[in-house]
């Protein structure tokens, strides 16, 4: 087959040997692909910045041996320099990449979860919305079959004073069949905006407590649903 | 299995192996070629091996390998001790120091801010820093940190740490590798290398 072309966006790089880089790159039709690009952590590399994390690129791969490819040529499309120059949306592009890297599978092209992972770094790089990545977690789980219930009860259907969020069941319970976190109607409104179709509503919110309320559900939705903690999550406090 | 080579050769082999770069075919290379050099040549090796393990430790002061206590930088009562230069490893220091252009001290954060491998603020010699910046009254820090993800996450965590405790927070400027092409350059590189022009005064 030797060479193909693809356009991906650069999730997460690995150093090998001596000036190489294994890049995971999450791409439209080929799934998420693992390629060495050599050289690339020299200085007069031709790579440069591109293939850095969460960089949108075309590119060119040469397929080889293995299941690693090469990557041949690069050409970037968004660098998305807003997202890398601030902290904390840079903390939050890389929760983002790291749980897409995990959803992502070799040879499998999941276009959607692609194009949403797109659209969540664009919609970063436009406004440091608080809701920018538990949306982007939300949808995800509910493009994957794990859509949480989020306007009435689980266990009964009820559809007032529905107070507490169950990981296990996936929705929000009232208040007979409460289990699970808590869940403010503030927050529990913001839900149903992002999974009800105002997600442009949504993610222009302000921080309050309801969204670090939201931010924290989705966040241990998505770790429920990998069954592994995010570990770029805990590391820097979004202060 | 059992091993087609003698014990110790075995060990020899195993060992070489660890090493970074090594894999197990060049690691069997070696172990030959230390079993048939003289005795004298292979001893000078594991000597050379122990005598740096013993006598270099990490500068109680900057963290760069240092023998005894204090690295020869920061024992060095020429060196400007109001700027701070801050670096992920060692060998930055090697690469900062052949460019003859810094007359500063160092200090090593013996790694970098990598939200997704888990490596965190408390990881890394940040609170030395701290505390040097408070008792070594310095004027001016500059992050030189890799321009890659993590080293600009650890840079963009410093400045924020840093911002009132310190006069002046720098970080090193990105552009173009002297001798390369512009038309290779990453837009990136290229829009920070405008950026950061300068008049022109040959």
């Amino acid at each position: 087959m030797g060479l193909y072309r693809d356009e991906g966006i650069v999730l997460r790089t690995h150093k090998l040997g001596e000036a190489d880089r294994i890049v995971s790159i999450l791409t439209r039709g080929h799934g998420k692909v693992r390629a060495v690009a050599k050289g690339v952590r020299k200085t007069k590399s031709r790579f440069g910045a591109r293939l850095e994390p969460p960089t949108h690129l075309q590119l060119q791969f040469y397929e080889g041996r293995g299941d690693l490819q090469i990557v041949d040529q690069a050409e970037t499309i968004d660098h998305f320099r807003a997202i890398r120059e601030d902290l904390d949306r840079l903390t939050r592009a890389v929760s983002m990449l790291e749980a897409a890297d995990q959803l992502g599978l070799e040879g499998e092209p999941n276009p959607s979860l692609y194009s949403m992972l797109l659209g969540a770094l664009r919609a970063l790089a436009d406004h440091c919305g608080p809701l920018v990545l538990p949306s982007f977690f939300l949808k995800v789980l509910a493009l994957e079959g794990f859509r949480a219930v989020v306007d009435q009860c689980v266990e009964c259907g009820q559809t007032e004073a529905l107070v507490a969020f169950d990981l296990d069941s996936g929705g929000t319970r009232c208040e007979a069949h409460r289990s699970g976190i808590a869940v403010s109607p503030e927050a529990r409104e913001l839900l149903v905006d992002i999974l009800g179709g105002r997600l442009g509503q949504a993610l222009n919110t302000p921080p309050s407590s309801a969204t670090i309320e939201v931010e924290h559900l989705a966040t241990r939705s998505m770790e429920h649903h990998l069954e592994r903690r995010l570990r770029s999550v805990a590391i820097l406090d979004r202060g | 299995m059992t091993s087609v080579y003698a014990k110790p050769v075995q060990e020899l082999i195993d060992e070489l192996g660890r090493l970074p770069g090594v894999g197990p075919k060049s690691a069997q290379r070696i172990a030959f070629h230390l079993l048939k050099v003289e005795k004298g040549d292979a001893l000078r090796l594991a000597t050379a091996i122990i005598e740096a393990k013993d006598r270099v430790t990490f500068c109680q002061r900057c963290f760069n390998i240092a023998e005894g206590g204090m690295c020869a930088l920061c024992a060095d009562d020429r060196r400007d001790p109001t700027i701070l230069c801050v670096v992920e490893e060692p060998r930055d220091i090697v690469a900062v120091e052949k460019t003859q252009e810094y007359q500063g001290r160092y200090h090593v954060l013996q790694g970098a801010i990598s939200p997704i491998d888990g490596v965190g603020p408390e990881q890394l010699r940040i609170r030395e820093l701290l505390a040097r910046i408070d008792g070594e009254s310095v004027q001016e820090v500059i992050l030189c940190t890799n321009p890659n993800l993590e080293g600009e996450a650890t840079a963009m965590y410093l400045s924020r740490l840093l911002r009132g405790l310190v006069p002046k927070v720098t970080r090193i400027a990105s552009g173009l590798p002297v001798g390369g092409d512009l038309e290779y350059a990453d837009e990136l590189t290229l829009g920070r290398a405008l950026e950061g022009r300068r008049e022109v005064d040959g």
